[in-house]
C-alpha cells in the first residue's frame, strides 16, 4: 500500500484500503475560513446544536483580513460568535495570516494526520506527510457535526524530480513547468507525490509550493515523506514529533503513473493571462510591460519568497507606474522578515506591504485590477478576472521573476538583472 | 427526479469557479444574491438569460479552481437543473452532490455536435443524455450512495433527518 492508503485505512478503522474505495475517516483537524459562514449556516440546517469534538476545529480569518465591506466584518463577528458558543479556541483572527500556512506554523499538523479545511490549497499541508484536502461548507459542516467525513481512496501519480536548480529557479518553476507539461485535469480524484533528488534537496517553504498548486491539476491531494528536513521543520513549531505518525510506502506498491521531470536545465517559467497551464519560459514573453507586482499568498509569501525578493530588489527601485504589493502569508513571516531586514530593503525599494492573509489573490480587495492591468503574481492562479476586471491580464511567476519585473516594469529573467 | 429536461447552454472546458462565481462577491451568504452572479465571469449575459430548468454543458475539467460552495449554491439559485461535462473538478463535484445538484459526468460527450438553446432529457436511471437534434450519449448511472443524497434533495436534508432519529 502507499502512505496515504496506510493513513486513511487506520483513520477509518481498516487494515487495508484500495483505490476507489469509499472510508469514512475521523478528521484530526478541520479549518473553516471567513470565505464560509455557509458552514454554519449548513451546521444549523442540518440540525445541529453542538459540535461533535470543538478541539479539533479552527477558523481562520484570511481572505478579508482586514474586512474591506461591512457585509465582510459581520460575516466574521457571527463566526466569531459561533466558536464563543461552541467552545472553538483556535479562532486565528484578522492579520494572524493565511490558514494553510498558519496551520503548518501553529505545530498542530504533522504527518499521519487527516487534516480537512474549507479551500482548495489545502493541498499545501501534504508536504507534511498528512492526508489534507479542501472540501465545501457543506461537507466541513459534517465534521463538525460527526467529526467524521467519507473520502474515496484515490490512485497515486508519482512525480519524480531530478537534479539541482540554477541560481533563481524556485518550486514555483517547477511545479509552473509540470503543470504546463500535465494539464490542468491531469489529476482529478487523484493524489501526487513528489519524490526525486530534487524534492529532498529543498526546504518546507518550497515544498510547499509544489504541494499547493497540485491542485490547479485537479489533485485531491499532494503527499512528500517526511524526512528531516520535515522534522527539523516541525520541531521549529515546537511540535512533538513522537506525537506523529509516519507511514511509508511498501517498496512494491505501484503508482498510477509516473513522471519524471529534469530540472537542471528549467529556465524561470510563466504561466499566460487566463489560464494556469499555459506555461512557457520567462525568454518568450520577456519585455512584455506591466503595471502591478503581487508577492504573497499561501503559494508565494513565505519567508524564503521575501528572502529571495529582497535579494533581488536591494539597491534598486521598483520602476515608475509599477505597484509592488507584498502580502507576508503570515504574522510569523512578517516579523521574521522584519528582524531579518527584508521587509527594510523591500520598502526602500518602493514595495507596499498589506495585512498577512490572502489579499488580492481572489479579487476581494487590496490591490485589484483595473482593465488592461498587467500583474506579475506569485499566486496560483490566473483565471479570468481573478484578481478584479475580466479584462486585466495575470502573469504567474516565481517570486524571484516577480521581483525582477517590479525593478524593470516589464517581465524579467531574475538571471539577466544581476 | 428519475428525468430531467430542459434548455441547453454550452460552456467550453476548464470552466473554473472564478468564472461560475467571481471571488469578488464571496461575501454575500443570500441565495437569491448569490444567483444575481451566476456564471458571470464566462459569460456576463448568463444571469439575464438563464431560465428555470437550465442545463448546462460543459466540456471536461468543469469547476476547477477554489472550493467555493457559492458556485453551486449560485446555479440553483438561478434555475440551473442539472450540469452535464466531460469531467469535473472534484471539490465542485462533491458540493454540488452535497446540495442536490445533479452533475453528470459524460467523458464522451461531443459538444461539437449539441448547441445552446437545444432540449435535453437526461436519464437518470439509465443513463443516457438524449438532446433534441437527436444526438445521444450515455454515461455511468450513480452509485447507490449519491443516488441517494440527490434523491434527498441534499446531504443537509438527509442529516436532517438523521439528527432527528438521534
Amino acid at each position: 500500500m502507499h502512505a496515504l492508503e496506510k493513513l486513511l485505512a487506520k483513520a477509518s478503522g481498516k487494515t487495508r484500503v484500495k483505490p476507489g474505495e469509499i472510508v469514512e475517516a475521523e478528521v484530526d483537524l478541520a479549518e473553516v475560513n471567513d470565505l464560509y459562514l455557509q458552514v454554519i449556516k449548513s451546521f444549523y440546517e442540518m440540525g445541529g446544536t453542538k459540535v461533535a469534538h470543538p478541539e479539533k476545529i479552527a477558523f481562520v480569518f484570511d481572505h478579508y483580513s482586514p474586512p474591506p465591506t461591512i457585509k465582510a466584518a459581520d460575516n466574521q463577528r457571527q463566526m466569531r460568535e459561533f466558536c464563543e458558543k461552541m467552545g472553538i479556541k483556535m479562532l486565528f483572527d484578522v492579520g494572524e495570516g493565511v490558514c494553510h500556512q498558519l496551520l503548518a506554523e501553529s505545530g498542530l499538523v504533522g504527518p499521519g494526520e487527516v487534516v480537512i479545511e474549507t479551500d482548495s490549497h489545502t493541498t499545501t499541508l501534504g508536504a507534511l506527510g498528512t492526508f489534507a484536502t479542501g472540501v465545501g461548507a457543506t461537507d466541513l459542516a459534517i465534521i463538525l457535526l460527526t467529526g467524521r467525513l467519507w473520502f474515496k481512496v484515490p490512485p497515486v501519480i508519482n512525480i519524480c524530480l531530478d537534479g539541482k536548480m540554477s541560481d533563481f529557479i524556485m518550486a514555483k518553476d517547477i511545479i509552473l513547468h509540470v503543470l504546463g507539461k500535465l494539464k490542468q485535469d491531469a489529476a482529478i480524484y487523484k493524489a501526487i507525490e513528489f519524490t526525486g533528488s530534487t524534492v529532498s534537496s529543498i526546504k518546507m517553504d518550497e515544498r510547499f509550493v509544489l504541494c499547493n498548486m497540485s491542485v490547479e491539476m485537479g489533485a485531491k491531494t499532494a503527499y512528500i515523506q517526511p524526512d528531516e528536513v520535515t522534522f527539523e521543520f516541525l520541531g521549529d513549531q515546537g511540535s512533538e514529533i513522537e506525537n506523529f505518525e509516519v507511514f511509508t510506502t511498501d517498496d512494491d506498491f505501484n503508482f498510477f503513473e509516473t513522471y519524471y521531470v529534469d530540472v537542471r536545465n528549467l529556465s524561470p517559467q510563466v504561466a499566460l493571462p487566463g489560464s494556469v497551464d499555459n506555461v512557457c519560459g520567462i525568454e518568450q514573453v520577456e519585455g512584455i510591460p506591466i503595471s502591478q507586482v503581487f508577492i504573497g499568498t499561501c503559494t508565494g509569501g513565505r519567508l524564503n519568497d521575501l528572502k529571495i525578493a529582497s535579494e533581488i530588489l536591494k539597491g534598486k527601485h521598483v520602476a515608475k507606474n509599477v505597484r509592488c504589493i507584498v502580502i507576508p502569508a503570515s504574522k510569523k513571516i512578517l516579523q521574521e522578515a522584519i528582524k531579518r531586514g527584508y521587509v527594510q530593503t523591500l520598502l526602500e525599494a518602493g514595495a507596499i506591504f498589506v495585512t498577512p492573509g490572502c489579499g488580492p489573490c481572489l479579487g476581494a480587495h487590496e490591490g485589484v485590477l483595473a482593465p488592461g492591468d498587467v500583474c506579475v503574481s506569485t499566486s496560483s492562479r490566473n483565471f479570468p478576472g481573478r484578481m478584479g476586471s475580466t479584462k486585466a491580464f495575470i502573469y504567474l511567476a516565481s517570486p524571484a521573476t516577480a521581483a525582477a519585473s517590479a525593478a524593470n516594469g516589464k517581465l524579467t529573467d531574475p538571471r539577466k538583472l544581476l | 427526479m428519475n428525468q430531467i429536461e430542459g434548455k441547453v447552454f454550452i460552456f467550453g472546458d476548464n470552466i473554473d469557479t472564478d468564472q461560475i462565481y467571481p471571488g469578488r462577491y464571496l461575501e454575500l451568504t443570500e441565495p437569491q444574491d448569490i444567483a444575481a452572479h451566476v456564471m458571470e465571469g464566462a459569460d456576463a449575459t448568463f444571469p439575464s438569460k438563464v431560465s428555470p430548468g437550465a442545463i448546462i454543458v460543459a466540456g471536461k475539467n468543469f469547476g476547477c479552481g477554489s472550493s467555493r460552495e457559492h458556485a453551486v449554491i449560485t446555479l440553483l439559485a438561478a434555475g440551473v437543473r442539472a450540469v452535464v461535462a466531460r469531467s469535473f473538478a472534484r471539490i465542485f463535484y462533491r458540493n454540488a452532490i452535497n446540495r442536490g445538484l445533479c452533475v453528470v459526468e459524460i467523458p464522451e460527450l461531443d459538444l461539437s455536435k449539441v448547441k445552446d438553446g437545444h432540449e435535453a432529457v437526461i436519464d437518470i436511471e439509465n443513463g443516457v443524455m438524449t438532446f433534441s437534434n437527436g444526438c445521444e450519449f450515455v454515461f455511468v448511472p450513480f452509485s447507490e450512495h449519491i443516488l441517494e443524497i440527490l434523491k434527498a434533495g441534499g446531504v443537509i436534508s438527509l442529516y436532517r433527518s438523521k439528527m432527528k432519529e438521534r
